[in-house]
């Protein structure tokens, strides 16, 4: 088995659906980092048979924990702090998200005024349903990030 | 400041507040002749819409108010490329209220959160048009005497139709209403509606034929198929007369079975059925004008 080292200072994602780790790479713009970035694919896991994680050598504060939970809310967010996990943060999905899903209905006010904000509202928790607040459109349907 | 973007705005108290504020107008229209003497009513309409307009305007001309506002985005500043939340913040500097429509859907939100005046939405795209909803049910109450209790159908376009859409979710809050959805496959109700009133309890049934159904129905509200909601005009020309309307249809129905439509009609109701006494939708154009006498009465904080 592939072993990667413990980080000093930063923060891991774990229990990340398998496959979905650079995805999340991308969503968290963590390319746009300086930093040491571990992406471990396919990592064996009692709980989901595989999993993904991401290790991050900064802080935390640089992470958007809202897209995160948007992402997959069931992803453990562990806080290192002199190679120990020194705090889990849970994640919430947001009631509102601004900024992050972008509403692709051509019918929507934001479609041709362009200094509007993309703002989606958590509209059913249950079923973890976000709806354009301006069109009400559904989150995924035409909906990019 | 109170607006009014969606039916589900005010809750079941407020609408029968509202709706008796509507009645009263009704009964007396004089008294309220002059309760809005020296305010503005904005009508900025960035698609034509004859009848909404002029309902609106008629609306506060009843009142003792005046009007002004624009009929198309054409002769507006909005040609020019100002935006929705720009042109709200002028108009708030000219008028006291202000009813919009638009074809994008969310314009009259966008103007609510920059409005220094109570703002209705009259029509946002295949979105929303609350006040048609308000007139709907104003209507169904005062010529039943009652929101609930009974079978409805729905006939036409039921997945383009905003108004449908509307009125269903406005039903869902009153006791004991069977739908029964008739429409060609291709404009069959959503699913997320069907999903609603299964998960709520509510019974419902789909059918193709208005005759398989017209012996149960309390209510019939007819729809038009809208040209502007097709991308495609073969699909358009292809189903716009699935369903008319007539009185050998109409023979099968109950005595005091109301039919609705929120107008225009094309050719889905032959002009035949006009004088028949279950016809009722030249009346729901009054209540339209009544429940927007209320409505400025109540967001201008006149009456409520």
């Amino acid at each position: 088995m592939l072993n990667v080292g413990k980080i000093e200072e930063g923060f891991v994602l774990d229990h990340i659906e398998a496959g979905k780790s650079l995805e999340i790479y991308h969503h968290l713009k963590l390319d746009k980092l300086d930093c040491t970035v571990a992406i471990i694919k396919n990592a064996r896991s009692n709980k989901m048979g595989k999993k993904d994680i991401l290790k991050v050598e900064c802080d935390i504060d640089t992470l958007n924990l809202d897209i995160l939970a948007v992402i997959d809310h069931n992803i453990t967010v562990n806080v290192i702090k002199d190679g120990e996990i020194v705090d889990k943060k849970e994640l919430v999905l947001p009631r509102e998200i601004h900024n992050v899903l972008k509403c692709r209905n051509p019918r929507c006010i934001t479609s041709i005024e362009q200094e509007l904000p993309h703002i989606f509202v958590l509209a059913d928790e249950e079923k973890e349903i976000y709806r354009c607040k301006y069109c009400e459109e559904k989150a995924g349907n035409s909906s990019t990030w | 400041m109170r607006h009014l973007m969606n039916p589900l705005d005010f809750s079941v108290e407020e609408l029968d507040r509202l709706f008796d504020l509507a009645n009263r107008i009704e009964k007396d229209p004089a008294k309220y002749a002059h309760a809005c003497d020296g305010k503005k009513l904005a009508t900025c309409f960035y698609e034509p819409s004859t009848r909404t307009r002029l309902s609106f305007e008629a609306a506060m001309l009843n009142l003792g108010g005046q009007v002004l506002g624009f009929s198309d985005a054409g002769s507006s500043s909005a040609a020019k490329g100002e935006s929705v939340s720009d042109t709200i913040r002028i108009v708030s500097c000219y008028a006291d209220i202000c009813a919009m429509r638009h074809p994008k859907e969310g314009a009259p939100m966008v103007a609510a959160e920059r409005s220094g005046i109570p703002v209705i939405n009259a029509g946002d795209g295949g979105h929303q048009h609350p006040t048609q909803t308000l007139t709907d049910l104003l209507t169904i109450r005062s010529l039943k005497g009652k929101l609930g209790g009974f079978t409805i159908g729905l006939c036409g376009d039921l997945k383009f139709g905003r108004t449908v859409h509307s009125l269903i979710n406005a039903l869902v809050r009153y006791p004991d209403i069977h739908f029964i959805f008739i429409s060609p496959g291709e404009l069959k109700v959503p699913d997320y509606i069907t999903d609603m009133l299964t998960e709520r309890g509510i019974s419902y049934k789909e059918v193709i034929r208005l005759e398989d159904c017209m012996p149960e129905l309390d209510l019939l509200y007819m729809t038009r198929v809208q040209k502007e909601r097709f991308f495609n005009e073969e699909d358009y020309v292809r189903l716009k007369d699935f369903y008319i309307l007539d009185k050998s249809k109409l023979s099968a129905a109950k005595e005091d079975m109301l039919v609705l439509h929120p107008l225009p009609r094309v050719n889905e109701i032959s002009v035949e059925v006009d004088d028949d006494p279950r016809a009722v939708y030249f009346k729901q154009a009054q209540y339209g004008v009544y429940v927007r006498m209320a409505l400025i009465l109540t967001l201008l904080g006149i009456e409520s």
